[in-house]
């Protein structure tokens, strides 16, 4: 829902990550890594962030986004799994002491740039 | 392949074992070959550069949350952000909870336009700012320098407990810290029993959860059981108040677990 919110904030830090010495590089990829549980829907955030990054540095970068699943640890018996559907009780154990260890994050990796 | 170009071409990989697959490597080529003629030379291939940020989208959300956070702290505050879909009983849970609660209070209202919240539950006697986000293109959220801008409207000096009224809405509220000591959400028995599962984030980020609406169980088909199964199933040790705003049944267990809350927070404080 505020995907253009999110866009203008990775372009921000995209176009901040450009060395300064490289000011009149094209970028050609940003890499994203967006977690499963994340409300953040990819199409639309590409969508946005072509919108965003007309006539900029960044114009025509493709975004590049890794799902990551949502990945859950038992604090009870140490299982570790990959949570598919709406359940976070311990797949083994079924206590209700779980830690989340992965798929809330929605962190820029690394941006990819070209010099022509 | 016998010859003086065989160390410049890579080795064949050879169906019928002799060159063993696993074990045969592909030497690299050269930046430049010759077989009795210039070829083009690197100067015209694209440099590729891959530079490493590693950073949170929301890191200057998150930033302006950990602000709010220590500031809140300095004051001794306990900040409880209050998250639901529209038309749940919010603002009504609200009214009833300034009006009995017995701590001293105020309140951060997010719409996205109208001040009528505010406006009701300002007749708490209760100092209220209300945030209007259609100023800045109609945002579905509160957001971390949002709060920190409307509590400069407030006296922090005299408060204990300020509540975050936020913007109705189930989904984006949960993704952005505020600088909240815990947070609620809100449901209501006319929603649908299945509404955890059909938003897992909302309620894996929240510390409890307000059953609300519970004056209406003898007309409707609502599972209550099942609502709070599915509470749990997504967030196991979560505490249920089963309440109605209308009747201010349920309201004891609930205004306890705030007062709790506040008073743990002043405790921690007073011993840091």
């Amino acid at each position: 829902m505020h995907e253009m919110g999110i866009a203008m904030q990775v372009a921000e830090i995209a176009t901040a990550s450009i060395p300064d010495n490289m000011k009149d590089v094209r970028v050609e990829k940003v890499n994203l890594k967006v977690g499963r549980l994340a409300a953040v829907v990819p199409a639309s955030l590409r969508f946005c962030f072509e919108i965003i990054t007309k006539d900029t540095a960044l114009s025509g970068a493709e975004l590049h986004i890794e799902e990551i699943p949502v990945v859950a640890r038992c604090r009870e018996c140490d299982t570790e799994w990959t949570i598919a559907g709406p359940v976070f009780t311990c797949e083994r154990c079924k206590s209700g002491s779980v830690e989340i260890l992965s798929g809330q994050e929605l962190n820029i990796e690394s941006i990819e740039i070209a010099d022509e | 392949m016998a010859g003086p170009e065989s160390d410049l071409l890579p080795q064949l990989i050879l169906p019928d074992g002799v060159c063993n697959p696993v074990r045969n490597v592909c030497k690299p080529l050269p930046a430049v070959k010759t077989y009795g003629c210039q070829v083009a030379k690197n100067s015209e291939r694209k440099i590729e550069m891959e530079i490493k940020v590693v950073r949170k989208v929301l890191d200057v959300n998150d930033t302006m949350a950990a602000q709010n956070r220590k500031m809140f702290a300095e004051k001794n505050i306990f900040v409880l952000n209050v998250m639901s879909s529209p038309g749940s009983g919010k603002t009504t849970i609200l009214e009833k909870t300034l009006a009995r609660a017995e701590i001293k209070s105020a309140v951060i209202v997010g719409d996205i336009c109208t001040t009528n919240d505010a406006d009701r539950l300002a007749g708490t006697g209760v100092p209220v700012v209300q945030v209007n986000t259609d100023e800045f293109g109609g945002d579905c959220h509160l957001a971390a320098h949002v709060i920190g801008n409307a509590a400069a409207n407030l006296d922090l000096d005299a408060i204990d407990l300020l509540i975050v009224e936020n913007v109705g809405n189930l989904v984006c509220p949960a993704e952005f810290d505020i600088g909240e000591d815990a947070r609620v959400v809100v449901l209501s028995v006319t929603e649908g029993e299945d509404k955890p599962l059909k938003y897992p984030l909302m309620f894996r980020v929240c510390n409890a959860a307000l059953l609300n609406k519970t004056d209406l169980l003898p007309y409707l088909d609502y599972d209550k059981e099942m609502a709070v199964r599915y509470i749990h199933q997504i967030q196991p040790e979560m505490p249920v108040f089963e309440v109605s705003a209308k009747t201010e049944e349920g309201f004891d267990p609930w205004l306890e677990w705030l007062r709790n809350c506040v008073r743990q927070k002043l405790v921690k404080q007073n011993a840091n």
